[in-house]
């Protein structure tokens, strides 16, 4: 439980990280919260040899509106995330998924750049984000791009960050007025990853389903946007064998891997058990 | 002013019965207690083990020497730097020996291979990834009912040709034991007569006790002295001390082992590691105080696994619910080497224990102990002589005969409970329970929770799951546990051949203030709070000016240690005769000071008094300073006694647990709705630090029966070594706990006590298995296994067929 040894460097700008990280190349590692790269630090399965702390970069901070859109500093914490009112009135799904990562001391520390970017597909936002539609700001050595979240992850801890490229924000658009969100986590206890866990975005028009968007949090090396499990109950309203036919959609996407909290197919299964109770809250949310 | 009543001077001591605060806890919760680790010694060298990725390899080679080269390191320690002092392998407490450091083989995952000391903790730790160790993996063996095929390999290849154990013959070269106790015959007999029988293989999976703080050690050898010193994580610093005597050869005056606060330690912390022994050799070559602490994931997969026990349990009884035997086979996992921390006559502990509180006729019960390729251990935790796992085998077995029988599992166990009027009873299994009223228990938890109602609620639940209304199922569990604790009397309990008494040494002051010291060691139990308020009802001296001190063996007599529940059934008794015998002298004195015959005084809370005039009295404080200053003529001055009680039996504390759980079918998903814990442990001494006990020990039971185990896959490595997948359950997962008592005083012990620290854990595990079961009892399901995780509960259910659409 004793990591090897690294340098620590404390850039005070993003324009300063990025500089550190290019010089750095692959040696480097950023640390936002820390609460994935420490501990596998500590375990010697990582071993970076610099480490830069992006904690004290003051733009990495904050929530605000942009348009039709939030953006959220990338070291913004679960905990701000979770005490801003903006949140809980625009983005209500954030609120709840921040309440269920980890536990309050993580969550203090844990930010939600952090979060979607290391690539763990045990990490919650990521689905939540896939969900959402939202879009990373990326900065890097060549300047500033955004990548879609649906197309960042692409495999276990793999994204599409290149070296010395780091998250600053997340634009999210905002969900319509009158939307049903939930997200759905089986865990085994406080502060463990889920065993599966289904985050819902829908909007009905009379009691139908207008739009739908469906993210799964841990059954597969990344996180799932499940896009033919929702196609499947736009148009319906979500009757029995239109969530059977949904379900179906969003286990044939799983690929799990069997550890403590299951086999294989038992985390298949709950998979499509969080996302029929995930429905259920959303559609009792919609307006 | 008036004199005080003796009501308000019973009531200003403090003593037994009275919800004293923890006096420990003053410094615990300011942060200033004072652990192994707290332990700063100039010039500490920190030592780190090597360790085996393999279950099961050959070492065809170990090069340190990049290691070496790191700057910080002073040596790194092999099998081959130990063997010239035959310390490359160290006595078992079970007549087994264990690697210290592997010489030819690893026998486990995680095995110590190499022992690097270096100036600091990080460069022990660099280290230790620059030990090259070169390893041809070899067959593994973790599933103990393979361990015995003919064609298993060859794990203990040191035992080689040594066809007798410790325990009489070994049947396979993987064998260890063979014991077994009861009617063969006769119990044989009566399941051929029998109108009803059941069997079950039920399995008590390997769990880990996981206290806060892992187990730790400072060694400091002075040259000049030829003096060891010691400061350790030990449940029994005596028995250490003896131990690291005999191994170093250092005479026991010049051990000095000092066991500081410990942070947890249910049995992990008994038995002697290789940590220790590297520590001891590391002072004593370097001549520098020498630190070994475990991390989390070392603490869990190497230092004193618990249970592993595989019984096949058969019980015959009459188609009216009377029971007419007992039968049951255990294959026992002790993993790589033998390191169970039982009495020496019991390689199975007291498993016999296993009739429960049930009036068996005739039993018989067989117990063969088998290696593997896995850690060593079974003395942990919280009872294991294996009192917890006979109780989750005879609790869960009673479950399915009522099933078989459709009986109330309640109603059965009223059928057979041992009647009050049977004690002192004699088991079929050769126990002499020394008290109990079991009736009014069970009878006292049943009207607490409502027993009946709760049945017919989940007759309800399980109609309109039937009918498709609910997906919840409803599970009551009912259990009903005999513990056999405080070992032992000397005639068939000792370790090492060392009787299993215990002590204790009171001092009195001039002043009247005591100092006590004991052969037990608290290592969270509250010892120095209930021992003193032991002495101040004895003695009529304040709680608060007792001070009680454990864990230095200089100062504190001889004893076997804190565990098995024993402390307060051996030491505590101790501590009852000691200040027996010091009430005795003062008795004197006071006839002298009184000018009367010490015949004519009388005892009165805290003073002696004469009959008949109460107003003629002398104090116990007054007493002490006449000790000192007035004796009379002939006798030695001073207030002081010592005390080895050796018990003249176990003591047997009992209790009812009922509890209700909700199982959500589509996830696995148990919620305890309610739990009721019924405990009498004797006589109470402190009724909060008795619930405290019990919250404990309930709590380590939920984590056990909803989720911790040690699970070893088939290539002999541990899938979930850290607290991310062991169940620790936090404040969040814990059930509330109602708790209730019974008091029926031990009949043999001074005060009456009986020691509870285990008791929940004993009665709790079965309870949650129980309602877990119940809850599926309905659709045929006999026997589901433990730990009653998500996935596996959701298994039990799909094998059932209830997620049929």
């Amino acid at each position: 439980m004793i990591p090897a040894a690294f340098e620590y460097h404390r850039p005070r700008s993003i324009a300063e990280a990025v500089a550190v990280l290019a010089d750095l190349g692959e040696a480097a590692r950023p640390l936002a919260g820390g609460h994935s790269l420490i501990p596998m630090m500590k375990l010697r399965l990582a071993g970076p040899e610099h480490l830069v702390d992006l904690g004290r970069i003051r733009d990495l901070k904050g929530i605000r509106t942009e348009g039709g859109d939030i953006v959220i500093g990338a070291m913004t914490t679960q905990q701000e995330l979770i005490a801003s009112d903006l949140i809980a009135a625009k983005l209500p799904i954030l609120r709840e998924t921040s309440l269920l990562i980890a536990d309050p001391q993580v969550r203090y520390v844990g930010t939600l750049g952090g979060n979607v970017a290391n690539g763990d597909p045990g990490n919650d936002m990521p689905a939540v984000m896939l969900c959402l539609g939202a879009v990373y700001h990326v900065v890097g050595p060549t300047g500033e791009h955004r990548v879609a979240a649906r197309d960042f992850y692409l495999g276990a801890y793999v994204t599409a960050l290149d070296p010395g490229e780091i998250v600053t924000a997340i634009r999210i658009p905002l969900p319509p007025t009158g939307h049903g969100s939930a997200y759905e986590k089986l865990k085994r206890k406080i502060g463990d990853y889920a065993t599966a866990a289904a985050a819902v975005v829908l909007t009905l028009d009379r009691g139908v389903v207008a739009t739908c968007s469906i993210g799964l949090t841990n059954v597969a090396d990344m996180p799932l946007w499940a896009e033919d499990a929702a196609l499947a109950l736009v148009g319906t309203n979500l009757d029995t064998a239109a969530v059977k036919r949904a379900v179906a959609a969003a286990e044939a996407i799983t690929a799990p891997a069997s550890d403590n909290r299951g086999p294989a197919a038992y985390r298949t299964k709950m998979a499509g058990v969080m996302l029929i109770r995930a429905l259920a809250r959303a559609r009792a949310q919609a307006k | 002013m008036t004199e005080p009543t003796s009501e308000q001077r019973t009531q200003s001591l403090q003593g037994l019965g009275c919800k004293r605060k923890r006096t420990e806890d003053i410094r615990f919760v300011q942060g200033k207690g004072n652990y192994v680790d707290d332990l700063k010694l100039p010039g500490t060298l920190y030592g780190d083990f090597v360790r085996s990725p393999y279950g099961h390899a050959r070492i065809k080679g170990i090069d340190a020497s990049k290691a070496k080269a790191l700057p910080g390191v002073i040596a790194v320690l092999t099998a081959a730097d130990l063997k010239p002092l035959n310390l490359h392998y160290m006595p078992t407490l079970a007549g087994d020996v264990a690697a210290v450091l592997a010489e030819d083989k690893v026998l486990y995952q995680n095995q110590e291979v190499a022992f690097v000391i270096a100036e600091d903790r990080y460069a022990a730790a660099d280290a230790v990834e620059l030990v090259e160790v070169d390893y041809e993996p070899l067959p593994v063996v973790v599933d103990p009912f393979k361990a015995m095929a003919p064609d298993a390999p060859v794990l203990r290849e040191d035992l080689a040709g040594k066809t007798d154990g410790a325990h009489g013959k070994r049947k396979h070269h993987n064998h260890i034991f063979a014991w077994e106790m009861g009617d063969r015959g006769a119990t044989d007999q009566a399941f051929t007569q029998a109108e009803v029988t059941i069997k079950e293989l039920i399995s008590y999976q390997r769990v880990h006790p996981c206290p806060l703080e892992t187990c730790q050690c400072v060694a400091s050898f002075d040259k000049v002295k030829g003096e060891l010193t010691v400061w350790g994580t030990f449940q029994a610093p005596h028995v250490i001390r003896t131990v690291a005597s005999l191994i170093s050869k250092i005479p026991e005056h010049k051990v000095h082992v000092i066991a500081p606060d410990i942070g947890g330690g249910f049995g992990n912390k008994v038995g002697a590691y290789p940590g220790y022994i590297c520590a001891v050799v590391a002072s004593i070559v370097t001549g520098r105080p020498v630190k070994w602490v475990e991390d989390r994931t070392e603490n869990l997969t190497t230092t004193s696994f618990a249970r592993d026990y595989h019984m096949t349990a058969e019980i015959a009884a009459n188609r009216d619910g009377r029971i007419t035997a007992l039968r049951v086979n255990v294959l026992a996992d002790h993993g790589a080497f033998d390191a169970c921390a039982d009495p020496s006559k019991w390689p199975a502990g007291f498993f016999n224990i296993v009739t429960g509180s049930y009036d068996f006729p005739v039993a018989h019960v067989s117990v063969d102990g088998v290696y593997t390729n896995k850690a060593p251990g079974g003395v942990a935790y919280r009872c294991s002589f294996r009192v917890t796992e006979a109780a989750y085998c005879i609790e869960r077995a009673m479950d399915i005969l009522a099933q078989k029988l459709e009986m109330d599992p309640a109603d059965l166990r009223m059928k057979n409970l041992i009647r009050r009027e049977q004690f002192p009873y004699h088991s079929a299994l050769g126990w002499e329970y020394d008290s109990g009223d079991y009736h009014t228990a069970l009878q006292r938890a049943m009207n607490a929770v409502g027993y009946r109602q709760l049945r017919t609620e989940q007759q309800a639940r399980l109609a309109a799951f039937r009918a498709g209304k609910t997906r919840e199922l409803m599970g009551i569990g009912v259990a009903f546990f005999t513990e056999i604790v405080g070992a032992g009397p000397s005639r068939n309990c000792d370790i090492l051949g060392i009787a299993m008494f215990d002590s204790a040494e009171i001092r009195i002051h001039p002043t009247g203030a005591v100092i006590a010291r004991m052969g037990t060691k608290s290592q969270g139990q509250g010892h120095e709070t209930t021992y003193a308020q032991i002495i101040a009802s004895e003695l009529g001296l304040p709680a608060d000016d007792i001070i009680i001190e454990e864990g230095n063996t200089d100062t504190a007599p001889y004893g076997l240690g804190t565990y098995g529940s024993r402390s307060t059934p051996t030491a505590g008794a101790a501590t009852a005769m000691a200040a027996r015998k010091i009430r005795a002298k003062a008795q004197m004195i006071a006839a002298h000071l009184l000018e009367v015959s010490e015949y004519d005084l009388e005892w009165d809370v805290d003073r002696f008094r004469l009959k008949g005039n109460p107003e003629s009295f002398k104090t116990m404080k007054e007493i002490a300073w006449a000790a000192y200053s007035n004796v009379p003529p002939g006798m030695e001055q001073g207030l002081e006694a010592v005390s080895y009680y050796d018990p003249p039996n176990m003591t047997f504390p009992f209790g009812a647990y009922i509890s209700v759980v909700d199982v959500d079918v589509d996830t696995g998903v148990v919620k305890v709705r309610r739990f009721y814990a019924l405990d009498d442990c004797g006589t109470r001494i402190n009724p909060m630090i008795i619930e405290g006990q019990i919250h404990g020990g309930l709590t380590e039971a939920f984590a056990i029966a909803m989720g911790q185990e040690i699970h070893y896959d088939e290539d002999g490595n541990v899938t979930g070594p850290s607290l991310m997948d062991y169940f620790l359950p936090t404040a969040v997962e814990t059930p509330k706990w109602e708790t209730d008592w019974t008091t029926t005083p031990s009949p043999h012990h001074p005060i009456g006590a009986k020691g509870v620290g285990e008791s929940p854990n004993v009665g709790g595990v079965p309870c949650f298995a129980n309602a877990v079961n119940d809850a599926f009892r309905a659709f045929g399901s006999t026997h589901i296994a433990m730990p009653h995780d998500n996935w596996r509960t959701w298994t039990a259910a799909d094998n059932l067929g209830l997620h049929a659409a």
